[in-house]
């Protein structure tokens, strides 16, 4: 029993020593900054700035490979705990950007010109002619947006179209590359006029398949001031730099121009610091 | 050397509606609209503006490639427009509108006798290629591309596809009864130039007098011959047909001429008989409209061009409450969401379903039941390949094995879950070609 004791006592001493010396030898150095840095992340690893995950973005900033302003998600708030970290100075902070469906033809608006049956995805609805919507650049509704947002920021609304809700999305884009019809644009949270929707077509080909279509009559474009909004291809396209009064959208006879309340935002943002 | 391909189904065949029936001629509608992607491949490109006065058999649009054909004017008269509309295969494409003069007038050199037998192969392939010759099966591979193998592929078998396994359709039952001589003059044309000894005709044996015919005129020919095939789909499949009538496999990712054959559909060895012979591309078809919801099914030849309204209403119109329109078969077909379609190169058959034959159902999870498996002519999984897809693992699916789906159908024939498990392969090829595109 003792001689059993003893022997392993020896063991454990010898590769105690063994273990010392290998920590010295094989010591990895961590860059302390690059761990406050990824506590300092959201932690969502949605891969919106184009790595794996946050400890990966958190590893290049550390090392000097990734600006401080990399993370999309986590904005200007982030931006600067982060140049904190690094001793830099942040001096950006613009306005945050979120995504926005262009598209207002719901169910009650734009017709479907056939009843789809197939997988509820819209990349697979859109390859049978491009999707039952009746409009070629509508939203076809089936939620692949909403599936893929890792915030939970886009409802499904009931008459078949998808809204972003601006105080939970964190502009990550994913949603913009996984709709097929390319409707998803990233705008400047704080701009309360926008155009609700994204058709190329002609004006009378637009009224025939839905009500709220732009049908590039350029009132607005007339009414706004100059430069403000302008048209691409049969249709009007807001210059977000520009300040737009909100009664523009009584000008636009197909009720396409969307104003956007920013009560709740504006208070959201408050609470984070004036940005996030 | 006959051989039973593995899976495959037997679905309702439905042929009796319009198998007896004669082929009739349709007369020439008000309006052509010939679409520029008349082929697998690059699309046509337009030769003609709107005003332009054309005449039957000109081109109108020329190859946009190799793997491409040119479009000839189905008919003599002016060019209407040149816009986009729905072509059957699922997606809107440009097309040039024709409108009839009346005249039916054939440009010149066209309509014309050639002698045959003082032309070379290299000679033959090039006729091939003017006469914008395409697989008729539904494929619409250009024909002139399958008659160019590499040296190092040889080939020894010529097998022309007169399975038509898909349900309802009868257009090539007809033509092999009616026109069995054009089809085997045509045939011999395509033999000369990969100069092959060996024909074999794929026949399906629920064609009892198809066989008979061919087998009577074949028999004149050396190295002729007529197999009748068991009754199954996909009897046609190209490597199945292959598989079924010389035993040899084609390797999976590969093309028939790795094991020495060519195929051809038999409605495309008359149209190469019209072209080489006579100078008279092609600008019309055979097609089966069928269905319990058309008043009167038919087997019509039609100008290529033939909006599907003008059809309809050739046929007697719709009969009872339609559920459904497929251009082409009901197993492969695609849906149409309205008439305004119109007949390509490809279309084998417009199959017209009443609302209580089709089938409306919600689907449910995979259930791992493995019929699938049992059903997949081409050895696939496709439960697992299924599952890869609404995970959106579009390479995994790529690596098991999806670009060798041929989208047959008979998975999501036999799947009791409802799958839509086609329609699935279908995206995650689409996706796997735009990622292929993007990485250039």
């Amino acid at each position: 029993m003792l001689t059993a004791i003893l022997a392993l006592a020896a063991v454990a001493l010898a590769l105690s020593f063994v273990l010392a010396i290998a920590a010295r030898v094989f010591a990895v150095d961590v860059d302390p900054r690059a761990e406050k840095i990824e506590e300092a992340l959201p932690g969502a690893n949605c891969g919106a700035c184009g790595l794996p995950g946050c400890s990966e973005l958190a590893r290049r900033i550390a090392e000097g490979k990734a600006d401080i302003d990399a993370c999309p998600v986590g904005g200007a708030a982030v931006a600067r705990a982060i140049a904190a970290i690094m001793g830099q100075d942040f001096a950006g902070g613009g306005v945050r950007r979120v995504a926005m469906v262009m598209c207002n033809g719901g169910d009650e608006s734009a017709r479907r010109r056939f009843w789809y049956n197939g997988v509820r995805d819209c990349n697979s609805a859109a390859l049978l002619f491009g999707g039952d919507k009746s409009c070629a650049y509508g939203c076809l509704g089936l939620g692949t947006c909403a599936g893929v947002c890792p915030f939970g920021a886009i409802d499904m609304t009931g008459a078949g179209l998808a809204v972003v809700d601006p105080a939970r999305c964190t502009g990550c884009t994913k949603c913009v590359d996984a709709c097929p019809k390319g409707i998803i644009r990233m705008v400047p949270a704080d701009r309360t006029i926008h155009i609700l929707c994204s058709s190329h077509d002609k004006g009378a080909k637009t009224r025939k398949v839905c009500a709220v279509g732009c049908i590039g009559c350029m009132k607005c474009v007339k009414a706004a001031p100059e430069g403000a909004i302008a048209m691409d291809r049969n249709l009007a396209v807001v210059d977000y730099e520009a300040e737009i009064p909100p009664e523009i959208a009584g000008e636009c006879p197909m009720k396409t121009i969307h104003v956007r309340k920013l009560d709740g935002l504006a208070d959201l943002d408050a609470a984070a610091g004036g940005e996030r | 050397m006959m051989g039973r391909f593995f899976g495959g189904v037997h679905p309702d065949y439905n042929k009796d509606l319009s198998r007896g029936k004669p082929i009739e001629t349709m007369p020439v509608p008000g309006r052509l609209v010939v679409y520029l992607s008349q082929n697998l491949g690059a699309p046509s490109k337009a030769v003609v503006k709107k005003g332009d006065a054309v005449l039957k058999g000109q081109v109108i649009a020329e190859s946009g490639g190799f793997v491409s054909t040119p479009v000839h004017a189905p008919v003599s008269g002016v060019v209407a427009a040149i816009d986009t509309f729905p072509h059957p295969v699922g997606t809107d494409l440009p097309a040039i509108v024709i409108e009839p003069d009346g005249n039916d007038r054939w440009a010149d050199g066209c309509d014309v006798e050639r002698d045959v037998d003082a032309l070379s192969s290299a000679e033959i392939r090039d006729l091939v290629h003017d006469g914008g010759l395409v697989g008729m099966g539904g494929a619409t591979f250009p024909t002139h591309v399958k008659l160019s193998p590499p040296p190092e592929k040889p080939i020894d078998v010529l097998v022309l596809n007169g399975a038509e396994c898909e349900p309802y359709l009868s257009a090539d039952h007809r033509m092999m009864v009616e026109h069995a001589e054009e089809i085997l003059d045509g045939a011999a044309l395509f033999a000369r130039v990969i100069e092959v000894g060996r024909v074999i005709v794929g026949i399906e044996k629920n064609k009892p007098d198809a066989i008979a015919a061919m087998r009577e005129r074949a028999a004149g020919r050396e190295g002729f011959e007529v197999a009748a095939l068991d009754v199954v789909y996909p009897q046609g499949a190209e490597k199945q047909l292959i598989f079924a009538v010389t035993g040899r496999r084609v390797p999976a990712g590969g093309l028939p001429m790795d094991v020495g054959v060519l195929v051809q559909n038999v409605a495309t060895c008359r149209a190469a008989r019209e072209a080489v012979r006579f100078n008279r591309p092609l600008i019309e078809r055979v097609l089966t409209v069928t269905g319990r919801a058309i008043a009167e099914p038919k087997n019509l030849l039609v100008r290529v061009g033939t909006p599907f309204e003008d059809i309809v209403a050739f046929c007697g119109g719709m009969s009872g409450e339609t559920g459904k329109i497929i251009s082409g078969g009901p197993m492969m077909g695609v849906s149409q969401y309205s008439l305004a379609a119109a007949v390509t190169k490809g279309t084998s058959g417009i199959v017209l379903l009443r609302r209580d034959e089709v089938a409306q159902f919600v689907s449910d999870a995979c259930i791992r039941c493995g019929r699938c498996v049992e059903a997949c002519p081409m050895r696939l999984d496709p439960s697992t390949l299924s599952i890869l897809v609404e995970r959106m693992r579009f390479d995994d699916a790529g690596e098991t094995g999806v670009n060798d789906c041929m989208e047959c159908g008979c998975c999501a024939y036999v799947c009791p879950s409802r799958r839509p498990l086609v329609q699935h392969f279908r995206r995650a090829k689409a996706e796997l070609r735009a990622k292929a595109r993007k990485a250039g």
